[in-house]
């Protein structure tokens, strides 16, 4: 079971909803935990992962031999990232903008252009307790998150619990998160901008076919327009995490909320209960 | 002609609390918001979009199943895993490199534009204001932050405006390297948490890279004064002032609820600060 906490705006909770699920899931489960938030990876500041091994993430990028480049062209004609520009007596190549697809070298009639990997990134595996923990880690000044989570949602396993720490937004990072997942968890809070982003994010989930459920963090700030909207659109609003000082501290402090409030590991196990129904709604009457 | 930009790494520290403010509070400036895929300054400022353009930032392949033998040429020379066994087209992954075309033989696949978003002029009782959507779920983000920006100067310089204030989006990746070119400023807003700190100095890194001078707002600044202290610390080893101390204010929410921005609400507590933030960033664009 692949679960995604995703959110399309920052700040609501996501790091804070999957941190917590996962640790108490962990008691009874098999559970593994992926922090696909690769440009600001901050579930391991609540996890604490032990025995950290690291994998460098690449890409293909092109290299070019002048001396037997004839400067044709075709390579930045083909290029559709513009990651090569091909001048009368030379050729320069932007690693920043190649999306590292190998075009370039399939077009070249002078069999000019060889490919060597660069690195854009890292996917470190560590454990907490009995949980499985990866975090993607994309280099500072490196544009291109996709490519890290890919390589990481490789570790994903069929029949473990797995929960991703999305990044915020609606764009290429946030969908390669929810690729191939059986929920989408998103978390935002009682407030005008929370609801819009919300909105966003419903909408890229149902394109995705994934079913949805909503955790209203800071509930009892702002207004009822997240619950109105959940009400109309038939999204169930699955938790409220009520806005509580001492949750904002501890969380300042990193530290899982669970482990200081033993009744919300009980909450948590009752959400994936409720995940479980909404995605498999027939699991239980097969068992009767 | 000056560019100010806010970023915060991590999101929900307030970034949009406060363009919104300045908005009210400068003189004769554009405004941009680029966090294209969770825009949120609209809903404060209440724009009225004047025009609205598409935004065409890519490609994606698409198949004639008529002409397609399945030969699997190219579900080997995809990279990014956007053609699955069946050999059909995954749109949410495709990057629309056009490898897939090209060693297609039966010129079953085509490359074909598409509709990343939409770039918005409008007018606000603060001033003029470009900004963008993303279609959910679209690639090309950072290039959409660019055309964004490049209307933007280029309404200033038609209205004869000294300053384009820039709203940007959280994390490290594309949209925001496409934020930081060209801009002479950089406000990074964050909050005193071990989460906040950590994307501090991730985004402090990237805008340095980008020789772009950053300055720090600590947001809630009396939820964690440990914290305050090690961002503090961080600051001063790394040569960053910090303008501006934002103490936790229920106001900023019921401001958000009322559609309007925090100084505009009310004047003490979180109003009073970013009033005193202003000051100091037009006596910084004015050393600029």
């Amino acid at each position: 079971m692949q679960i995604t906490v995703s959110a399309g705006k920052g700040g609501t909770g996501k790091t804070t909803v999957a941190v917590n699920l996962a640790l108490a899931l962990s008691e009874s489960h098999s559970v593994e935990f992926l922090d696909c938030d690769v440009e600001e990876p901050d579930a391991g500041i609540f996890l604490k992962p032990e025995n950290e091994n690291s994998e460098p993430v690449t890409i293909e990028i092109p290299e070019i031999s002048e001396d037997v480049c004839t400067y044709c062209g075709d390579c930045s004609e083909a290029c559709e990232f513009n990651a090569i520009a091909t001048f009368s007596e030379n050729v320069l190549v932007y690693p920043e903008l190649c999306h590292g697809c190998g075009l370039c070298s399939r077009v070249c009639t002078a069999d000019a252009i060889s490919e060597r990997s660069k690195i854009i990134g890292e996917v470190r595996r560590g454990s907490t307790g009995s949980i499985d923990f990866y975090e993607g880690d994309l280099t500072i000044g490196e544009p291109m998150a996709t490519p890290i989570i890919r390589d990481m949602k490789k570790k994903v396993t069929e029949e473990n619990i797995s929960i991703l720490d999305s990044p915020p937004g609606t764009a290429c990072p946030v969908i390669e998160s929810l690729h191939g997942s059986d929920f989408a968890l998103l978390v935002t809070e009682p407030t005008p901008f929370g609801l819009h982003d919300l909105r966003l994010s419903v909408k890229v989930a149902r394109e995705m076919n994934i079913p949805v459920g909503v955790v209203i963090n800071r509930y009892g700030i702002g207004d009822k327009s997240v619950e109105d909207y959940c009400e109309d659109e038939g999204v169930p609003v699955l938790m409220k995490i009520p806005n509580d000082r001492k949750i904002a501290e501890l969380y300042s402090n990193g530290v899982p909320f669970v482990n200081k409030f033993d009744n919300w590991k009980g909450r948590f196990n009752q959400l994936f209960e409720e995940i479980t129904r909404i995605v498999n709604p027939r699991a239980k009457s097969v068992e009767v | 002609m000056k560019q100010i930009l806010v970023i915060s790494g991590k999101g929900g520290t307030g970034k949009t609390t406060l363009v919104s403010s300045f908005a009210s509070l400068a003189g004769g400036k554009v405004l941009s918001d680029c966090d294209v895929d969770a825009a949120d300054l609209h809903l404060v400022l209440s724009p009225r979009v004047n025009r609205k353009e598409e935004f065409s930032g890519g490609k994606e392949a698409v198949k004639d199943s008529s002409k397609c033998t399945e030969c699997g040429l190219c579900y080997e020379g995809c990279r990014f895993d956007a053609i699955d066994e069946n050999y059909e087209i995954d749109h949410f992954r495709c990057e629309g490199c056009g490898v897939c075309a090209y060693v297609c033989p039966e010129g079953a696949i085509t490359m074909e534009d598409v509709l990343s978003g939409y770039s918005l002029e409008s007018s606000t009782e603060h001033g003029s204001m470009i900004h963008g959507e993303l279609q959910a779920g679209e690639e090309a983000s950072g290039k959409l932050v660019t055309e964004i920006k490049q209307k933007a100067k280029k309404l200033a310089e038609e209205e004869g405006q000294e300053l384009v204030i820039i709203d940007g989006s959280p994390g490290t990746g594309c949209p925001v390297i496409a934020s930081l070119a060209d801009v002479d400023f950089a406000l990074v807003v964050t909050e005193p948490t071990e989460s906040g700190l950590s994307d501090l100095k991730r985004v402090v890194e990237l805008s340095k890279n980008f020789e772009v001078e950053p300055a720090i707002v600590v947001n809630k600044h009396d939820l964690n004064h440990q914290k305050v202290s090690e961002i503090e610390k961080y600051a001063e080893g790394h040569d960053i002032p910090i303008i501006g101390r934002i103490p936790y204010d229920s106001n900023v929410t019921r401001a958000m609820v009322e559609g309007e921005s925090i100084v505009e609400y009310s004047d003490d507590g979180a109003s009073e600060a970013i009033r005193e933030i202003w000051r100091k960033v037009e006596n910084k664009l004015l050393e600029l």
